[in-house]
Order: C-alpha cells, then structure tokens, then sequence
C-alpha cells in the first residue's frame, strides 16, 4: 500500500509570497478563477464603463458634474434596495414587495411628519421600524408556515400599494416641508473640504485593512495577495474618489452670480450614506459567522442544518435586513422628490433594484453575491435611465427606454444563466 | 488492540411501529483500527448508523463509548461524544471553499468576534497534511471545483480536524473512479493510523477485504457475524452477507431462514 501511496503523492506547489514570481502566481491564480466562473464585478465593471461610454460619445454633457450628481441621486435609492434585495436573493428567495414597503415605511413617516406634527427624526425611526416589522412577518411566514416568498411578497405588494393610497389619499401627495433636515440627504452637499476628508479616510482605510490582512497572513506563512496588486488598487480607488470628489466641487447652479451666492458644490450628502451601508453590509457578509452562514444556506441548505445552523432563524433575518433597507430607501426617495406620492414605491422601483442586483452579478438562484453587486448594478441601472431619458426624446420615449432596460436585464439574467452552466460542468 | 472497544454496542434493538429492523445487535470498533459494516439492502446498515450517531434512539441495549454506557438523544451529542459521520452525498457546500467547509458551523472566530480566516486555513492545511493529502492544490478553492475524491477528501479530513474518536463513514467510495477510490481507501487507512475508531460502511466487498481489519456482517437485522477481517476469505463473507451464516460461522439455520423479519 505504501508504494501506491507515493504514486499518488502529488508536489505541493511551492506559492512564492514575494516579489515578481508573487504576482505572476497572484495573477495565474485570478485568471484561473476567472476561467472557472468566478468572475466577480467584471461584467459589470465592463457594463458600466462601456455604457458611459456610449452615452458621453453621443450625448454632450452626461458627463458634465450637474449630471453626474443626477446620476448619484437617482440612483441612491435603487442602490439601497438593491442592497438589502442581495440578503434574500443569497439565500434563493424573492422580494417582490421591497419596492412597496419601502414605499409604505416613507408614507407613514410622512403621515407622522405633515399631518401629525411629530419631529422628523421620530417620525423616521417609526417609519423604519415598520419596515423591520414587516420583514419580521414576512420571514415568519416563509420560514414557519413554508409559504413560498413569491406568494408572500407578492400579496404584500399588492397590499402595501393599496395602504399607502389610502395612508397619503386618493390623488395627493404628501409635502415633506423644506426645512426637514430629511429633505438634505438628496438635495444638499458636504462641505468641499469635508468632501476631500472624507475621500482620505475612505481610501486610508481601505488601504489599512488591505496591508493588514496581508501582513497578518504572512505572519501566518499563508499566501496574500502581492503588495504590488495592493497598491494598485489603492492608487485606482484613490484616483476615481478623486476625480469624482473634484468633479463634485464644481459649482453647478447656474443662477450663481454677484447677487445669488448660493451655490450647488460638493457631493451629496447621501454618497455618505451609500458608503456607510455598504461597509457595514460588506462586512457582515464577509467578516462574520452570520455572513458565512448565509452563504452556506443558500449554497446547500441540508449540510448547513446538518452543521448545526438554525436555518429558519436565518431565513427570517434576511426578510428583516431587506425590508429594513427597503424602508431605507423609501426615505432616500423621499427626500429625492422632497414628498411621499400616493403611488411611492410602486411601479418599477423593485424591479429596477432586483435588476441592479443581477447585473451586479448576484445570483437569482442563491449562495452568490456580494455588496458591491448593488453598487455596480445600481448605477449601470441609473446610467441607462439617465442616459435614455436624455438621448430618446419625443412622444414614445418612455417605451424606449422601458425596452432598453429590459433588455439589459436580460443579457445580465443571461449571463448569470450561462456562467452557472460553466460552474456546474 | 487488547484494551477496551471505542464502541461497543450490546443487544441494541430497534423497530419503526411493526417493524423491527435490528434486533440484539453486538458490534465493537476499537481505536486505530477500519471496522467494516455491510449487508445486504434493507439489512439494517443504515439505522444502525443513524442510532450510532444520535439521528435514532435505540428501544432497547447498551451503547458502551470508551467504556462507559451513554445514552445519545441527538446529533449535538453524538458529536460531543467524538462521533463524526461523513455521509454519503458529503453535504458540502458548492458556493464555499474548502476552509469554510470543514469550518461550517464551528467557525473561529477572533476577539472582536471576526472570522478568523488565518488560524482557519491554517489547521484546515495541518488536517489535510496529518492525512498526507497532496492532491488539493489549494484550500481556498470552492468545493463545486473538486473531484468526488477530492470532495470525500475534504469531509474525510473534518474529523481529523474535530479530533473525532469514531468516524463513520457511509459508501465513501460509491460514486467514485478506480484511481479515486484507491485514494480514499488509503486515506481511510492513515484515519485509522491516527488512532481514530473508523467504520466503513460499504457494499463494495473489495474495497472491504483491502482496508478493513474486522468485519461485521448484518442479515436481516440480526449480527450475523463480526470477524476479523485475516480469518476469513471474500467468499465467507459473501455467503455471510446473502444467507447469513457460511459454515459454522454467523447465525444458527433457524435464525438465518427469516425469522427476524
């Protein structure tokens, strides 16, 4: 048996930690997995800069900073739905009605706010407790009583729709008054100086726990990733704040002048927000037991249960982060139209994040996904909408649009479609 | 392997309403050595595993872990008493690597209640290495990249790390190739090097003649015989297996012409 052992016995590959031959294996290593089907934020990296592309060539100005603060603020609202949607989509299930949760946590927020006088803040807390309420039953049904999500949310959306008519009234809507600081999320920006420290943070941090990582894991004598493909990232990250940050401060109100100092400079305030959400996310999903637990659930339910995972309790929490961040977004749309319509959250605004959310590259299947997916998604998302809206002009314009968008998601869904059949074979 | 048994099980009966399904069993695993238990379908292989590690109560016998009797209501303890049990369909995660796999469900984690991803890949290397397993390239690659091999592989080498006393392990080699299944086999035998009790549950008699030191045969829910594996030939077994006694070996002629049923 001992000869038999030796044939078998293969060389362990010797990973060299520094140095070029580090990033040549670094790079053979990314590449191998990028063959098998782990490709990560590609697509939509590619996506998103091919579309940009598309729209700066044949449309002047959708790069200009007025837009590209358009940009950011449509598409806050869809990159926080679509944030919370990844939760539930890990583990294979749907939410139909995030859209109209969110919808409804801002009409009752609203209702306090105008017709009950309470003080915003208060009136914002009820409002995003209803939203974890609400995701709270939810859970509990499709973990307890075994309802399928479809049925679930898709009862709740019609419902939520139907509460939120008759919460704001028939054809009305509810004017959030101009002195609400919930209004400044959208519509007022950081400081240019704040804008600059905040980017320094942002970028010192990111680098910080990227070194530490590796010199923890060569202090472990375990691969890390080469300093070199560090500092490149760092570099590119810093670059991009950069250029964004600086664009930001440029002054976009055009009425500026000797007697009208008021000017529109600095990124808006919900930019702050947006990257708040994503590193506590970004590090629940990938720095805890809750996170690890919820890739293995969607992965393979019956060998989680069999490790001693409570399943449903799981199965509940991600109804709850998703309408809690659905009522997140509510808000965020809120302050974006500075009032709660009676149709808030209806329509396509789900559909919109559960598309960022695919073209992202999460899984519709489950057990794949990531934070950045919504980051991603989102903004290709708003960038074809902003873009369309833009370029297509006349009287069909809206069913244009409509189709290009359609088709986006198609090729995303299709995409993760043929990228699974290549994981599985 | 003179000192007392890992497991002994004593007069262990088991029935689902009408049913019995094993009645009086006796079956001993001793430390450091590969036990193998088969049977013919249906002859109770499976219930006596599930008993083993806590998934069934026993109506009736002793269960004797390291010589104390023990009476297991559930899977938890079962495990606290050392036993792992690598199924059949191995249930692991496709989506996780192989680290996360062997940690699912007893993650590490740091003071700041963080992952410990370093001191996790870590051991998970130390476990496959205490194996002399050289056929993964790398722990962190996803489990839905591995071979069957690879696969049993990693499932095996999580009672290494969980320093489980009793492993059982259920047709390990079923689904696999010729090369693989030699892989796994050797690797059943370095489990049992270490010390650890290791039951092999198998149909396949080669696999069983190669690898184990003792072998218990059930017919119809009755122990037929457990033999050591040098005192008798394939042959012995198979009869063992198909009429429950072969010469003067296994069950009276009463008792092997269905009277359990």
């Amino acid at each position: 048996m001992s000869a038999r052992t030796h044939d078998m016995v293969e060389q362990k590959p010797e990973v060299p930690t520094e140095g070029l031959s580090a990033l040549g294996s670094y790079t053979k290593d990314y590449l191998s997995r990028v063959r098998g089907g782990q490709l990560g934020s590609i697509p939509a990296l590619a996506g998103l800069i091919v579309i940009t592309a598309v729209f700066a060539v044949v449309h002047q100005g959708f790069l200009s900073a007025y837009n590209i603060e358009a940009l950011v603020i449509q598409a806050a609202p869809i990159i926080v739905m679509a944030m919370g949607l990844i939760f539930v989509l890990l583990l294979g299930e749907i939410d139909l009605s995030a859209g109209t949760t969110g919808g409804l946590c801002s009409a009752i927020m609203g209702v306090l706010l105008v017709r009950n006088g309470l003080s915003w803040w208060l009136a914002l807390i009820i409002g995003l407790l209803a939203g974890l309420v609400i995701g709270l039953g939810m859970g509990w049904l499709r973990a307890r009583v075994g309802i399928p999500s479809f049925v679930i949310t898709l009862a709740t959306f019609l419902a939520f729709q139907g509460v939120t008519l008759i919460l704001v009234g028939g054809q009305g809507s509810l004017i959030i008054p101009d002195t609400s600081p919930l209004i400044k999320l959208e519509n007022s920006f950081v400081p240019l100086w704040l804008g600059w420290v905040l980017l320094a943070v942002f970028v010192l941090g990111y680098a910080a726990i990227k070194v530490n990582d590796a010199l923890g894991r060569r202090r472990d004598g375990l691969s890390h990733a080469p300093f070199t493909v560090i500092a490149a990232k760092v570099v590119v990250l810093a670059a991009l704040g950069a250029i964004f940050t600086y664009e930001m401060g440029v002054n976009r109100n055009l009425s500026t002048n000797a007697f009208f100092s008021n000017k529109a400079q600095g990124m808006p305030w919900v930019v702050v927000l947006l990257v708040l959400l994503f590193a506590v996310w970004h590090f629940v999903l990938s720095r805890t037991r809750y996170g690890r637990h919820l890739y293995a659930v969607g992965g393979n339910e019956e060998a989680s249960r069999r490790a001693g995972i409570v399943v449903n309790r799981i199965r509940i929490s991600v109804f709850v982060i998703c309408s809690g961040m659905a009522a997140v977004s509510g808000m965020v749309a809120a302050s974006l139209l500075q009032s709660v319509q009676s149709n808030a959250g209806a329509g396509n605004t789900l559909l919109l994040a559960v598309g960022a959310a695919v073209i992202g590259g999460t899984s519709l299947f489950g057990g794949h996904g990531r934070m950045i997916d919504a980051v991603l998604g989102g903004l290709v998302v708003a960038v074809i909408t902003n873009g369309m809206s833009d370029l297509i002009q006349g009287a069909n314009s809206a069913g244009y649009e409509w189709v290009v968008t359609g088709l986006v998601l198609l090729i995303a869904a299709g995409f993760d479609a043929v990228v699974r059949r290549g994981r599985a074979s | 392997m003179t000192s007392q048994p890992t497991l002994e099980l004593r007069g262990v009966d088991k029935s689902f309403g009408p049913v019995h399904v094993l009645s009086s069993v006796n079956f001993t695993a001793n430390a450091g050595e590969v036990t193998a238990l088969v049977g013919d379908n249906g002859a109770g292989k499976s219930t006596l595993v599930k008993c083993i590690g806590g998934i069934h109560r026993v109506d009736a016998g002793e269960m004797i872990f390291d010589g104390t009797p023990q009476v297991v209501h559930d899977p938890r303890e079962a495990a606290v008493l050392g036993v792992e049990i690598v199924y059949q369909d191995l249930a692991l995660a496709d989506n996780l690597d192989i680290v996360e796999n062997m940690f699912l469900g007893r993650e590490k984690v740091t003071r700041l209640r963080t992952l410990n991803e370093n001191q996790m890949e870590k051991m998970a290397r130390q476990a496959l290495d205490s194996l002399s397993v050289r056929t993964v390239r790398s722990v962190r690659q996803l489990a839905a990249s591995l071979s069957g091999g690879q696969r049993q592989t990693v499932a095996i080498a999580k009672s290494v790390l969980w320093q489980s006393k009793i492993v059982i392990l259920d047709e390990p080699t079923a689904a696999l190739g010729v090369a693989q299944t030699e892989q796994v086999l050797d690797l059943v035998r370095r489990l049992a090097e270490q010390g650890v009790a290791v039951i092999l549950v198998s149909h396949n008699m080669n696999d069983v003649m190669k690898v184990a030191d003792s072998i218990g045969v059930l017919f119809l829910g009755r122990m037929a015989a457990q033999v050591q594996r040098k005192d008798v030939t394939q042959t012995q077994v198979v009869e063992l297996i198909t009429a429950g006694r072969s010469g003067d070996l296994g069950l009276s002629p009463a008792e092997s012409s269905g009277a359990a049923v």
